[in-house]
């Protein structure tokens, strides 16, 4: 099947159609998606790292999966998120940049409120994106259902741009997505991210 | 749950909210001495709850929760009512049952988690309202006592369907009118912790949650004769502030009232001659360490 859908930042509407639903398909291994083409791995990769470099925010979102040491592949990733999270600080222009890494602890609704500075619930993740500003945002180890449904809203309310890097088949309602996601790639992507430092140009400082 | 097992990564531990940390920090899993008195000192089993304020449920919540003899291996089913607002907020395993259900699933629970985990206790306690328990779940709530499955049913008894708008409940007293039961309540509240004791339950007790020594005490002993001997059940008179015209500040006064020898939460207790030797047994064995600690502690002193 073939689409004229692309998956791009929003706002796209209070409800915007799930991307599979609009023809939008998961990358095979191997594969990536950008805006749910399919291209390869390294382009996907490379596609990420630009846009963690051209964004005034750019923010990981690591969820439970990567959060909480169920097993020494979490743990390693863990190690690999805070890699890539030093890695963009290092990369970026503080002046006009502020890369952030903000928690998704777990999924449960919080009452009476969250605190947006501190962390990113799934069931309404506008908040934290709006309150930090957030323009571009990664989410890794987040279960599947949880980030699709974030992700919808996200690019319904927001004009962020959202990354997917999943540890499963990917994720059609991200901008980008990675599958098969491993600590190792993960590195890979911060590679990417000094790899391109200075050739992206940052945002301008007195730009909204 | 284990405490070994769910750690939180160290590399991302910085960035995690503090209730998170705290848990790690200050919580008292694997604390065999845990009890009523850690609220206020250790970081407590629930976060902030959406409950009313000043509501006896979140009250008796606390209470439980910081009593539970082994929260890291106990899984908590709940139901459909005010405590299902709560759960979210509970650092213990949890499970939403269908309404009505809860009794059943806790019973394939315990089956399950017994066959999978023979050397280790594994609690299951059911929490649920008076309109789950007794109403819509009789059946399931008396099935799982004649069976004598092995887990402990405390019913927070605030007898009407409190957040669906004060419907008659089966626990409501006789002639209470309630805003949406305006004719009255024709026949006498149902006499449950008779039913349970009929039923085989092993230690019933029905009181209120004025008192959170007493509390602690009825927790433990529920969980204990539950793990070793059959059903137990527990029904806790949590009033709704709401729904009986009382302010925020009057729930305790409400239930201290209610408590008196000739009211219907007088103080009632049923232990089966089984679980009497058990639970003297298990005194026996907490007096033993209390003069242990104090020789020890004169020792030091010395």
């Amino acid at each position: 099947m073939t689409t004229s859908y692309r998956v791009m930042p929003g706002p796209e509407h209070f409800l915007p159609p799930s991307a599979a639903s609009m023809g939008i398909r998961l990358p095979d291994p191997g594969q990536g998606h950008i805006h749910g083409s399919i291209v390869s791995e390294e382009e996907a990769l490379e596609e990420a790292a630009r846009q963690f470099l051209s964004a005034k925010v750019p923010t990981i979102f690591p969820g439970p999966l990567v959060l909480w040491a169920w097993n020494d592949k979490a743990a390693k990733k863990a190690k690999a998120i805070r890699h890539l999270y030093e890695t963009i600080k290092e990369c970026v222009d503080s002046s006009c940049q502020h890369a952030m890494l903000i928690p998704m602890p777990d999924y449960r609704p919080k009452y009476p409120k969250i605190n947006p500075e501190i962390e990113i619930n799934p069931n309404h993740p506008n908040l934290t994106i709006w309150h930090n500003k957030i323009d571009a945002c990664m989410f890794v180890g987040v279960h599947c259902h949880q980030a699709n449904l974030s992700l919808k809203i996200i690019r319904g309310g927001t004009n962020c741009y959202t990354i997917a890097m999943c540890a499963q088949a990917g994720h059609e309602d991200a901008m980008v997505s990675v599958r098969d996601a491993t600590a190792d790639k993960i590195i890979k992507l911060a590679d990417w991210v000094k790899k391109l430092k200075g050739s992206v140009a940052p945002p301008a400082k007195n730009s909204a | 749950m284990s405490k070994e097992r769910i750690k939180i990564a160290e590399e991302l531990f910085d960035i995690m909210p503090v209730e998170y940390q705290d848990l790690v920090k200050r919580a008292t899993y694997g604390n065999g001495q845990r009890g009523w008195k850690d609220i206020g000192n250790a970081k407590e089993l629930i976060e902030e709850h959406s409950l009313c304020a000043g509501c006896p449920e979140s009250m008796a919540f606390r209470y439980i929760l910081a009593s539970l003899p082994n929260p890291e291996d106990t899984v908590m089913v709940g139901s459909t009512g005010c405590t299902s607002l709560v759960f979210p907020h509970v650092a213990v395993h949890n499970i939403h049952s269908l309404f009505g259900n809860q009794n059943a699933i806790a019973s394939g629970l315990k089956r399950a988690l017994t066959v999978r985990f023979p050397d280790r206790h594994k609690d299951v306690v059911v929490l649920a309202g008076d309109g789950a328990t007794v109403d819509i779940g009789l059946d399931m709530t008396l099935q799982a006592w004649f069976r004598q499955e092995k887990f402990t049913t405390i019913c927070f008894d605030n007898e009407l369907y409190a957040n669906t708008g004060g419907q008659e409940s089966g626990l409501m007293q006789k002639g209470f009118v309630a805003k949406m039961a305006p004719v009255g309540k024709t026949f006498e509240k149902v006499r449950l912790p008779e039913i349970a004791r009929e039923s085989g339950c092993h230690y019933v007790v029905n009181c209120t949650v004025s008192k959170p020594n007493l509390i602690e005490k009825v927790i433990k002993n529920a969980v204990h004769v539950a793990r070793e001997i059959g059903p137990t059940y527990l029904q806790l008179y949590t009033p709704c502030i709401l729904e009986i015209g009382k302010n925020s500040m009057e729930g305790l006064q409400e239930m201290r009232d209610s408590e008196k020898p000739t009211e219907r939460f007088a103080y009632k207790e049923y232990v089966s001659e089984p679980a009497k030797e058990l639970l003297a047994e298990l005194a026996a064995k907490e007096k033993e360490r209390k003069a242990e600690a104090k020789k020890q502690l004169a020792g030091q002193s010395a």
